[in-house]
């Protein structure tokens, strides 16, 4: 009983920053029907900025997703206008996941470049500092790596629902041609949804890479479990994401604590079988258009 | 039904006659290296072309059965049963069918969603593949890697056979296509690519359409992995079920032409001998995914209907041009999608 929970402990943990990860792209596919690949490559991107400012500057991890945010929604917005705009709609599903897949090979290309293919990690003084809770051993990185992700995505969140541009998101996921008869720029909110909804993955990623060392190479582990993640919560809803990705995290830290850690590595695999023969419209099935 | 054209039937023995005469004239191993590598990727972009050209369903779980097919001959072949020979090859039709009948269970699970979902299951087999690959220790011996036979093939033309088995599954893979393209089984597929719902509204059997299909590509996949397996004596997970390979595929079927019969050739034709030389010259290794990154946007970005349709398109362009130069005005060749183009 012990053992499982702390498993779920860790697995909640882990969920909340897989959720942040996976909801740019519930985002992007929500507003452009946009499948990011390269959604992994940029969580690897926001971990070496982190980790280049940490050991040439010295600035914490947590702090320099001020700086990593903002450099890479420029990025996104770079992305959105010379790559994915020019894709016809009628084809813009699929010729986006090949599109993006591209870029993520540019960009694994750049870092292996400049980083070489070396396991690294950003190493702050606390580590490896725990709290016990009741007996409960938690690291205090996964701590504020949770509490960063929910900061964020409620962030995310009020945008959507009370602000001007979040209503003028939600009008073009639900309807893109009554949306833009209103008077929404279209082409506005999907530029900056896009800069959005990678901007978050760095901004997770800076934290990732406090956690968990990572190569250029890492953003194809990041990427199928994202994948899974979206496809289990429905394809274009933000609750269902959030849902699939602590359910993910919880049955990773399960099958890694009765079983063994590698076999947690095929958690998604399982549970994407699983869902698909028994509900194939995913958990929250939003596959017509009209939720977010 | 549509009879053989006269023209279709002559590109066809040109083709293949100069494919097969190649290693018989260009003699150095370095030359036929390139070659059967251009041909392996032949053979794959026709095979994914199958079903990715002709029902529009995006499959990325390709290179997962290149690497059963790798992984099969491997432990049927090991170093320590000595020189196989020939064998391999003539096994190679029954690696094949089993990896067919692998993927029927897979791909009936995988057929319950549709357009970018399908893509996206697709993508997470591929990489649910290469973590076995590392796991299943007992079949692919991990990291470690797993060798195979060495063949005592002449050493001046080492190359041959491995280049004439890979041109063999080339050629049944599009013989295979060009049958599909005339036969009940591609116009189901047509017709699933352009409306799906439709097509199953008005009482065609999608499913056993789309499974027959899927098998068969990947099973024509799993036997030109067997082939690179031998060929290349030693093999690891990270390039037995390798990304860039599925990656590969998609890009020369791309460049050449979705849904055409020699497109997948002529884009392997265009890609390959380039791709084999940048990743043997150490500065440009570097440099490679970058490149090749490079390459696949430029092509889908301002190519995204690939060479030949767009030369289709400007010769019936043309035409109709100096048609109406010397007649009536009629009207301008429209580009049907689903029409059979050699």
């Amino acid at each position: 009983m012990r053992l499982f929970v702390q498993a779920v402990i860790l697995g909640v943990l882990a969920g909340g920053v897989y959720a942040l990860m996976a909801s740019g792209l519930t985002l992007a596919f929500g507003i452009m029907r946009v499948i990011n690949v390269a959604q992994g490559v940029m969580i690897i991107l926001g971990a070496y900025l982190s980790y280049t400012l940490f050991t040439h500057f010295g600035v914490d991890p947590f702090l320099s997703v001020l700086f990593v945010v903002p450099v890479v929604f420029v990025l996104g917005l770079v992305i959105e206008l010379v790559f994915i705009r020019p894709l016809r709609a009628s084809e813009r599903e699929e010729l986006s996941l090949l599109v993006t897949w591209a870029v993520a090979l540019g960009i694994e290309g750049v870092l292996g470049l400049v980083y070489s293919t070396t396991y690294r990690s950003t190493i702050p003084s606390y580590a490896n500092a725990a709290w016990r809770i009741g007996g409960f051993a938690v690291l205090q990185v996964q701590v504020y790596a949770f509490a960063l992700s929910v900061v964020i995505l409620a962030v995310l969140g009020l945008v959507l629902a009370k602000t001007r541009f979040g209503r003028a998101v939600r009008g073009t996921v639900q309807n893109p041609a009554s949306a833009a008869l209103l008077g929404v720029d279209e082409r506005k909110v999907a530029a900056i949804g896009f800069g959005l909804s990678v901007a978050t993955a760095a901004a997770a990623g800076a934290v990732y890479g406090v956690v968990t060392p990572f190569n250029p190479g890492s953003h194809y582990d990041l990427i199928s479990l994202l994948l899974t993640i979206i496809v289990l919560g429905g394809m274009g809803s933000l609750p269902g994401t959030v849902v699939a990705a602590v359910l993910m995290g919880v049955s990773q830290a399960l099958l890694a604590t009765y079983i063994s850690p590698t076999s947690a590595r095929l958690t998604f695999f399982v549970l994407l079988i699983g869902i698909l023969v028994v509900r194939p419209q995913g958990l929250f099935g939003a596959v017509e258009r009209g939720k977010l | 039904m549509r009879t053989v054209s006269r023209s279709g039937a002559a590109l066809t023995v040109v083709i293949v006659t100069a494919l097969a005469a190649f290693p018989f004239v260009f003699k150095a191993n370095w030359v036929v290296n390139i070659a059967v590598f251009t041909m392996m990727y032949a053979g794959l972009a026709t095979a994914w072309n199958l079903l990715g050209g002709y029902s529009g369903y995006i499959s990325l779980c390709n290179a997962a059965f290149f690497g059963i097919g790798a992984y099969t001959i491997a432990n049927l072949f090991p170093t320590s049963g000595g020189p196989p020979g020939s064998t391999p090859f003539l096994i190679l039709p029954l690696v094949g069918l089993g990896a067919a009948i692998l993927s029927i269970p897979i791909g009936w699970v995988a057929f319950r969603t549709r357009g970018v979902t399908f893509a996206i299951v697709t993508i997470s087999l591929l990489f649910v593949a290469q973590t076995l690959a590392f796991l299943m220790r007992s079949f692919t011996r991990g990291s470690q890697g797993m060798g195979i036979g060495v063949p005592r093939f002449s050493v001046a033309t080492y190359e041959r056979p491995f280049y004439l088995a890979l041109l063999a599954i080339f050629v049944f893979a599009v013989s295979v296509c060009w049958y599909v393209r005339r036969a009940k089984l591609g116009l189901t597929l047509f017709a699933i690519r352009d409306d799906e719902d439709r097509a199953r509204g008005l009482g065609v059997d999608t499913e056993i359409a789309k499974l027959v299909t899927f098998a068969t590509s990947l099973g024509i996949t799993a036997m030109i992995g067997g082939v690179w397996a031998y060929y290349i004596t030693y093999i690891y997970p990270q390039f037995a079920v390798d990304p860039l390979i599925t990656i590969g595929m998609v890009l020369m079927v791309f460049l050449g032409g979705k849904g055409t019969l020699w497109g997948p050739l002529l884009g392997a034709l265009l890609l390959v001998p380039a791709q084999r030389l940048l990743a043997q010259n150490a500065t440009t290794a570097r440099w490679y995914l970058i490149l090749y990154s490079g390459v696949f946007l430029f092509v889908i970005l301002l190519l995204p209907r690939g060479i030949i349709p767009s030369v289709q398109d400007l010769v019936a362009r043309l035409r109709s041009k100096s048609d109406r130069d010397t007649s009536s005005p009629a009207a301008t060749v429209p580009t049907v999608p689903t029409e059979v183009v050699p």
